[in-house]
């Protein structure tokens, strides 16, 4: 194909979205419509999954270690099973807090009532572990408890197994909810460019009867759809960059310091903008190309 | 210029709208395809564009073999070929300028030449001074002078017309013959289907006649001979 008939073809396809008024506003707002959906729902379930995220690496085990008498000999069993626990696959983190450390949490949470407590401390020293992977917990726990001078493993047995299996479900919930919209997206969206396609079934035959090749005919629609593609991204790009933009600066102060966390404007913004500009041309050309292709056999 | 041998065409309902067609056109010659509604004159007509195939024997147009051609060289034997229709099938969204162009921007010729190609031809039809108009802007016989324009723009061997006069008033009717009988004046051969009866009385030419699907009559200068 020479290059002056590439020209000539984005040259049409720009014809036929003006001379096409009505139609090229049908399946541009198609495409809006849909991708505005698209694009609020998957920052939703962005910042959902951040919750389930944020609160899954809350999760921690907790060891309190076995008094022992001796300090010097204290000091080694705890040197060595911190060591030790550090060598056990998946564990991300060992954080070492002594019962005074303890104690001081202690006061802070329930009140100076308990500084009495401070003559003759009733604590142990206590190592924190972080899993890698939040969902190994309970088998980095199993693991710990294994080893010398543990007296007890905490880390919430029970109750988060069914934490997680919560959060698990709630995002395979999310993923099935965002594959459906993406699907009626696609779904939408190439049945209004089938239907402006269709009303031009007999230009297609046209232009075959004249001599032209498939690709002759197919390559100013498919680049036709590209632009409907990018024309009916623009709106959901604005809207979702602007409202999240505000919501953000709104909300996100008043959970300074709190466990729950928007999610930051960067990159999720650049990621959700370039999803919903992909998806649009992508489906705008899948869209055209599969529409003509019904018409050609003539 | 045109062969066909023994052509059987039968379609998936049954009827058989070509029954051992033989016939041999020669280079400029101009043929009137008649016959009764329902004959078989228009799948005679797609045999040759190769809109329809046929189910047995040969159509070879230009030395090309149309029942051994496949279907993604179709667009390549239509180039050579200028087809007429009754309905003009022009592309409503083109003007006349840009229809007539068409022709030549599919065989990816230089826009200079589609140019100046394109104003040659909308003069010989006479109708340069509306190239900027679209077909919904025009009249009956202007559109089918734009579709005729659009057949000769790529100077092909053969023009086909279906029922080129079909939706016309007689006036325009002779308008068009006239186009007609100028483009086969330079030479290209002429096939024409046509229910005109003074047309065809008036212009002598080769006069096919079909009937059920088989050439009943094949006379030089004779008469279009059904009463009407």
């Amino acid at each position: 194909m020479k290059g002056r008939t590439i020209q000539r073809h984005f040259r049409e396809s720009l014809r036929s979205i003006t001379r096409n008024g009505w139609m090229t506003f049908a399946s541009i707002s198609a495409v809006t419509v849909t991708l505005l959906l698209v694009g609020v729902f998957t920052i939703i379930m962005m910042n959902l999954n951040k919750v389930a995220d944020d609160i899954e690496n809350d999760v921690e085990i907790k060891v309190l270690i076995e008094i022992i008498d001796d300090a010097d000999k204290a000091k080694a069993a705890e040197d060595k099973l911190m060591k030790d626990i550090k060598t056990i696959s998946g564990v991300e983190e060992v954080v070492y807090s002594s019962k005074e450390q303890e104690l001081d949490l202690l006061i802070e949470d329930f009140g100076e009532d308990l500084s009495l407590f401070e003559q003759s401390n009733p604590l142990r020293n206590v190592l924190y572990v972080k899993a890698t992977e939040p969902q190994q917990t309970a088998k980095v726990a199993e693991k710990i408890e294994k080893l010398d001078n543990t007296y007890q493993v905490v880390y919430g047995e029970g109750k988060v197994e069914k934490l997680f299996s919560f959060l698990n479900t709630s995002r395979n919930i999310g993923i099935v909810l965002i594959l459906g919209l993406l699907f009626t997206a696609i779904f939408l969206i190439s049945n209004t460019i089938r239907i402006t396609i269709i009303a031009r079934k007999e230009e297609i035959e046209i232009m075959k009867l004249v001599g032209a090749t498939n690709a002759f005919v197919r390559i100013p629609f498919v680049i036709e759809g590209m632009w409907l593609g990018i024309l009916g991204s623009i709106i959901p790009m604005a809207v979702v960059t602007i409202v999240y933009y505000k919501f953000y600066n709104i909300v996100q102060p008043k959970l300074q310091g709190e466990l729950l966390q928007l999610v930051d404007l960067t990159p999720l913004l650049y990621q959700v903008n370039v999803l919903i500009l992909v998806l649009g041309i992508f489906i705008g050309i899948w869209g055209s190309f599969m529409s003509v292709r019904r018409f050609l056999k003539i | 210029m045109i062969q066909m041998n023994n052509v059987v065409k039968k379609y998936p309902n049954g009827v058989v709208a070509a029954n051992g067609i033989s016939i041999d056109i020669k280079q400029g010659e101009f043929v009137y395809v008649v016959g009764p509604s329902g004959a078989g004159k228009s799948t005679f007509i797609k045999l040759m564009y190769r809109e329809e195939k046929p189910t047995s024997g040969d159509v070879i147009i230009a030395g090309t073999n149309l029942s051994k051609l496949k279907n993604r060289q179709v667009p390549f034997l239509r180039r050579q070929l200028g087809v007429v229709f009754q309905d003009f099938k022009l592309l409503p969204r083109l003007t006349v300028y840009e229809n007539v162009a068409f022709a030549l921007e599919v065989i990816e010729e230089h826009p200079k030449k589609i140019r100046n190609r394109v104003m040659e031809v909308l003069e010989l039809v006479g109708l340069k001074h509306k190239v900027r108009m679209f077909p919904s802007e025009l009249s009956g016989g202007e559109q089918q002078r734009v579709s005729i324009a659009r057949s000769i723009v790529n100077t092909p061997k053969v023009v086909i017309a279906d029922e080129p006069t079909g939706n016309l008033d007689p006036e325009t009717s002779w308008e068009i013959m006239n186009i007609f009988e100028e483009i086969n004046a330079r030479g290209t051969t002429i096939v024409m289907a046509t229910h005109n009866r003074e047309i065809v009385n008036t212009i002598r030419k080769r006069v096919i006649a079909i009937e059920g699907g088989m050439i009943v009559r094949d006379i030089f200068g004779g008469d279009y001979g059904y009463e009407g």
